[in-house]
């Protein structure tokens, strides 16, 4: 198995060669380890756990990796959301488009994310630290999730609220409009709140492909841990990871509530 | 590119050795399947035990939630600088015990959320009957419950299996073989045809694999649920509700 090149194993390997018992080895590679050593101990700060300190210190860094997070995360959502919406009514008018449609988004769904980053430069001839690499695969994976979603929620509109908007004059095109999206709604913003939280989680992946994001604090942790475990940057990602999902989360539910005042109303309190 | 990742694919010395492609992609399904079996042993009793008691749900919906929503990348380095100075002595395991720590995290979820969701659903008035028949409670949940709860089972552990595979291919990041140790050698080496031609693979494997649980899937659940009956029987097939939710393929 080829470990060469790992800076944890690097790291290793000397401890190993520091616990073995003194002999002329050891007294030989003393003085440089023990350089080695200070210089670890100056790489990786007393507060090991200290993610708070960590981002205190490294504020601005960490705020452009956040911010690059954001639109990598978000971008896809909304981009899969336009391009799902015609989509998905396609599926839902004509049926026979359905079950293709949507085989075709479940074997999307299951390329792991970390090869469609790969193979993007490949199928778009980009540059591989392009953030459209990460884009491109995001948007795929919103699309293959909204289609089925769109398609369903506008299915789930009731049939004799369908014949009394035809009745009352609506045209097929301001009946979707007006009448099925509105009530598509709830149904659409389950399925987004599932695509933009796990695209929050899959941006990460992309410092494999070296993109900026927050996944490059985890890469910084691994690096800073060779000598002794130095947890402050990758816990201050996973932190900032779930809190961004939240966020983003919270403000697709407020913006259903304010898309469908009506369902307010309903409810008893 | 695709004539690079051709190359690679067909180059002779890439099929044979200790770095070869059949060894890669045998350590790849040796670190899936152990998740997997581990995730499987632990998620299946306790979702059938909480679906059928009823006792838990809104906190396994919790659980499940949460750990949706944490990286898997940053789980696996987290895990890897926590556990590897713990270990001492065989470098192998200082990679495989983290990894496999996280792909089991990544793999309990779908499989219990859905176990626990499968049990719930089953139909009422079958399960009534069941108990009006004399049936005792374990035989309701063996006899009734779980042949209903297949489907969702299933297509909980497929999505498991999709999210271990996928990320499996990220461990190679900290230095373990498999599959994503292509893309990360040929990221080191600029080597772009490499890369891609690991990405192929990863990608070949999870949609074989994904295919095969799909097989199984039909042989293992009853016709009676899945509303595909033979044609000695005569019965056109029950509008049954197949809820297989797509559950994305996080990492």
């Amino acid at each position: 198995m080829s470990t060469a090149g790992s800076p944890l194993l690097a790291g290793l390997e000397q401890r190993a060669q520091l616990a073995a018992p003194p002999g002329l080895g050891r007294q030989v590679l003393s003085a440089p380890l023990a350089g080695l050593e200070q210089r670890a101990q100056l790489a990786a700060p007393p507060g090991q756990w200290d993610f708070v300190g960590y981002f205190r210190s490294h504020t601005s860094d960490v705020m452009s990796l956040l911010g690059q997070h954001v639109w990598l995360a978000v971008i896809p959502v909304v981009l899969g959301l336009i391009i799902a919406l015609p989509v998905g009514y396609v599926a839902r008018r004509f049926s026979w488009t359905y079950p293709p449609l949507v085989s075709i988004a479940g074997l999307l769904y299951t390329i792991p994310s970390i090869a469609l980053f790969v193979l993007a430069p490949g199928i778009l001839g980009t540059q591989i630290l392009d953030p459209v690499n990460v884009l491109f695969p995001l948007t795929i994976y919103t699309v293959a999730l909204l289609v089925r979603v769109v398609a369903d929620g506008l299915a789930s509109v009731p049939t004799d609220v369908l014949q009394s908007a035809t009745a009352m004059g609506y045209g097929s095109f301001a009946r979707l409009i007006r009448v099925e999206l509105p009530i598509a709604v709830p149904v659409i913003s389950t399925g987004l709140r599932v695509a933009a939280v796990s695209n929050v989680g899959l941006v990460t992946v992309a410092t494999a492909i070296g993109t900026a994001q927050l996944g490059q604090l985890f890469s910084t942790g691994l690096q800073m841990s060779s000598f002794r475990s130095y947890y402050a940057p990758i816990v201050l990602g996973i932190v900032l990871c779930l809190l961004l999902a939240l966020v983003l989360d919270g403000a697709i539910v407020v913006g259903t509530r304010l898309l469908t005042p009506w369902r307010r109303v309903v409810r008893p309190s | 590119m695709i004539s690079g990742v051709i190359d690679f694919l067909t180059d002779p010395a890439q099929w044979s050795g200790p770095r070869g492609i059949p060894t890669r992609l045998g350590e790849h399904l040796y670190f899936s399947v152990i998740a997997l079996v581990i995730a499987i042993v632990v998620a299946l009793p306790v979702g059938l035990l909480i679906g059928h008691t009823g006792r838990g749900v809104a906190a396994v919906s919790l659980v499940v939630n949460a750990v949706r929503s944490l990286p898997s990348f940053g789980l696996l380095i987290f895990f890897v600088v926590l556990l590897s100075p713990l270990i001492t002595g065989k470098n192998n395991l200082v990679y495989l015990l983290p990894t496999e720590v996280v792909l089991v995290l990544l793999a309990l979820p779908s499989i219990l959320g859905n176990t626990v969701a499968g049990v719930q659903n089953a139909d009422a008035a079958a399960r009534d009957a069941a108990t009006g028949m004399g049936m005792t409670s374990s035989q309701v949940l063996f006899q009734v419950e779980l042949p209903n709860a297949m489907p969702l089972i299933i297509s909980g552990l497929r999505s498991a299996t999709l999210q271990v595979i996928a990320t499996a291919t990220i461990a190679s990041y900290v230095s373990l073989g498999g599959l994503g140790r292509y893309v990360f050698t040929g990221l080191a080496q600029q080597d772009y045809s490499q890369m891609a031609a690991g990405a192929v693979l990863v990608a070949g494997l999870a949609l074989f694999v994904d295919l095969l649980l799909a097989l199984v899937q039909r042989f293992v659940v009853s016709p009676g649920v899945s509303g595909r009956f033979s044609a000695r029987a005569g019965t056109a097939p029950a509008a049954t509700v197949t809820t297989e939710n797509p559950v994305p393929a996080v990492a």
